[in-house]
């Protein structure tokens, strides 16, 4: 074993390699990837700290100030009834938020469990679970959403459930090829070979190795969750006013635009537009970065 | 002693290939004794991969197996679940591309603290010190330093070392060792081979080692079993394997090495190309149309293996041919 001098050649430091690569992720998604984000974090921020940041009530009307415009420190005017649209959004983006993250956690989770059972066991197993999610692809993420409300009452928790249930089918489908990709990477067979259960292989590299994928797909995923939970809001069956909601915000003041006083209605639906935009634009560039390593 | 540790009898594999089942592995028999080396020689194809697969249960989906693997007198092929688990955990394997069978996001460390850990239950702390020696027994030198290295940090013969390392560290039976050299450049290759048989005669360790080198084979192994077209055709004490084959197949292997003593105009190639298992006809000797042997009677039927002289030999003229096969086969 005379392997000194061999070693000693082959000396090689390059310091917390995977750290750099992921500060480099962010970095690496552009102009646009770095606006995206930003705005991501504004809306993050108001979904925490919403209703502290609001200056006025939210849910305080004053029927005489209805279809006000904008003036004297109320920056958006007010609604149909007489409430100050700003803080209204502020308070709005908990919900609108916190919908859309319900659906992606959920949806992420049983959609990357279908996937990886599917790919690790493979066979009849696979053809199951492929042909389930092929029979869910079949239902609209509304329809199933309406359903869902109509047999346990309007609220944003059966929307959000039934929407999960809608778009796992998305998730399972696309993290299934990646699963199987991944499942047949030589070195998960010398782990198989050095004993260790499908459970551990699983849980401590192949999905570890899938998440640049899983953070893509729940990043473009998210903005579709809050376009069709906004539509939901705004049909009357998710979020009930006089609770704030980007949603409910434009579905109480569509009256105002024909009216004339187009301001609250537009001014929600371009929080809902911006931020969904920011996700898919996100979404994409770190699909891109994924899928390029 | 007792039984063998490793018993290989008459196993058959067919793969599934595009809906037809096609033999890969043709009736292979085989022993390893406790701390013994058995060489595994033949061409891509033969099957030498696949009756190590076949050992530890890696086969691909739909493989049809046929004949038995017995592994300290249990059969491996009836193992599921926790049990097939304990008897992985029993043997070792190292492959020809270390850097393909690594994690490549994971440091060294916990590649190779892992199977310890989730395993066989060692303590975290006790696990990364049997890693650092081991690390130091491959000579590797500086290991806490490498331990938190990223694969892609170490060259290839570091990362084969490593790898070696860490199959030791679980405490293996039996190594089965797939052209763990073919992917490294030859004084590299001299050394990760000195480390694995210091080693494994340190640890009393039996061992299969695959390999296309007939003569690297026979350097480090007890006996050399050699195969072509998903069948044994010889098994014979390595000593003496290139001077008195007992097959032409062998004969024809190591007649084809280029020596480095002699100049040749032309290097002597065997004639035709290697069959593949399917390829192979079943009612006569697969390598009969490229033997310079071959008479009426290979083709007449299946070679059965038989002994001879301490060796086995799947070859109907073997008897006959006793003595002329030692001289380069260039008929």
């Amino acid at each position: 074993m005379s392997a000194g001098p061999v070693s000693a050649g082959l000396t090689v430091t390059t310091p917390a390699a995977p750290r750099t690569r992921r500060l480099s992720g962010l970095r690496g998604t552009g102009v646009a990837g770095m606006v995206s984000a930003a705005v991501i974090a504004l809306a993050t921020v108001a979904a925490i700290f919403g209703p502290l940041l609001a200056p006025y009530n939210p849910n305080l009307p004053n029927l005489s100030l209805a279809w006000v415009g904008p003036g004297g420190g109320h920056l958006l005017g007010y609604d149909f009834q007489g409430r100050d649209v700003f803080s209204r959004l502020l308070a709005g983006a908990q919900s609108s938020m916190l919908g859309p993250l319900f659906v992606v956690v959920l949806s992420m989770a049983a959609g990357a469990l279908l996937a990886v059972i599917a790919a690790w066991r493979r066979g009849a197993v696979d053809s199951v679970i492929s042909s389930g999610l092929d029979i869910l692809f079949a239902f609209p993420g509304i329809l199933l959403a309406v359903l869902a409300t109509a047999i346990f009452g309007a609220g944003l928790t059966a929307a959000a459930i039934a929407l999960s249930i809608a778009y796992m089918p998305y998730v399972a489908r696309v993290l299934r090829g990646v699963a199987l990709r991944e499942r047949s990477q030589p070195y998960v067979a010398a782990l198989e070979v050095q004993g260790s259960s499908a459970t551990a292989i699983c849980l401590r590299h192949l999905i570890p190795n899938m998440t640049p994928l899983i953070v893509a797909q729940a990043t473009i995923m998210f903005g579709w969750a809050m376009v069709d939970l906004a539509a939901i809001s705004f049909l009357g069956l998710g979020v009930q006013p006089p609770q704030a909601n980007w949603g409910v915000m434009i579905s109480e003041n569509q009256t105002g635009i024909l009216q004339g006083y187009p301001l609250p209605a537009l001014s929600a639906g371009v929080c809902i537009v911006a931020v969904v935009i920011a996700f898919n634009v996100l979404g994409e560039r770190l699909f891109e970065q994924a899928a390029g390593r | 002693m007792t039984g063998p540790l490793l018993e290989v009898d008459g196993l058959t594999v067919r793969l599934d290939v595009r809906g037809a089942k096609r033999a890969v592995l043709r009736d292979v028999a085989l022993t390893v004794h406790a701390g013994e080396a058995l060489g595994l020689v033949g061409e891509s194809g033969s099957g030498k991969s696949m009756t190590a697969r076949a050992i530890d249960r890696l086969l691909p989906r739909g493989a049809e197996v046929d004949g038995t693997v017995s592994f300290d007198g249990r059969d491996v092929n009836a193992l599921a679940g926790a049990d097939l688990r304990r008897y992985r955990n029993q043997i070792a394997m190292i492959f020809q591309d270390p850097r393909a069978h690594v994690n490549p996001v994971r440091r060294i460390g916990d590649y190779m603290t892992e199977a310890l850990r989730t395993n066989l239950g060692v303590s975290g702390s006790e696990a990364s010190r049997r890693a650092s020696d081991a690390l130091t027994q491959v000579g590797i030198d500086s290991p806490t330093r490498r331990l938190r290295q990223y694969p892609h940090e170490l060259s290839g013969g570091m990362l084969q070392r490593v790898m070696i390392a860490a199959a030791l560290l679980t405490e293996p039976r039996l190594l089965l060792a797939d052209e763990p050299t073919t992917a490294l450049d030859v004084t590299t290759q001299a050394e990760v081979m000195a480390i694995l048989d210091d080693l494994r005669h340190e640890f009393g360790l039996a061992m299969v080692f695959i390999t296309h080198d007939l003569e690297l084979a026979a350097a480090i192994c007890d006996r050399t079993a050699v195969m072509y077209a998903g069948q044994i055709v010889e098994i014979r004490e390595s000593a003496r394997l290139h001077d008195d084959p007992l097959h032409p197949y062998t004969a024809a292997l190591a007649a084809a090495r280029p020596d480095i003593e002699a100049t040749a105009d032309r290097l002597v190639a065997i004639p035709g190309r290697p069959l593949s298992a399917f390829e192979a006809p079943a009612d006569e000797c697969g390598f009969a149309p490229r033997c310079g042997y071959a008479r009426d009677e290979c083709r007449a039927g299946l070679p059965e293996i038989t002994e001879l002289d301490g060796g086995l030999s799947r070859c109907v003229r073997a008897h006959e041919l006793r003595g002329e096969l030692g001289a380069p086969a260039n008929a």
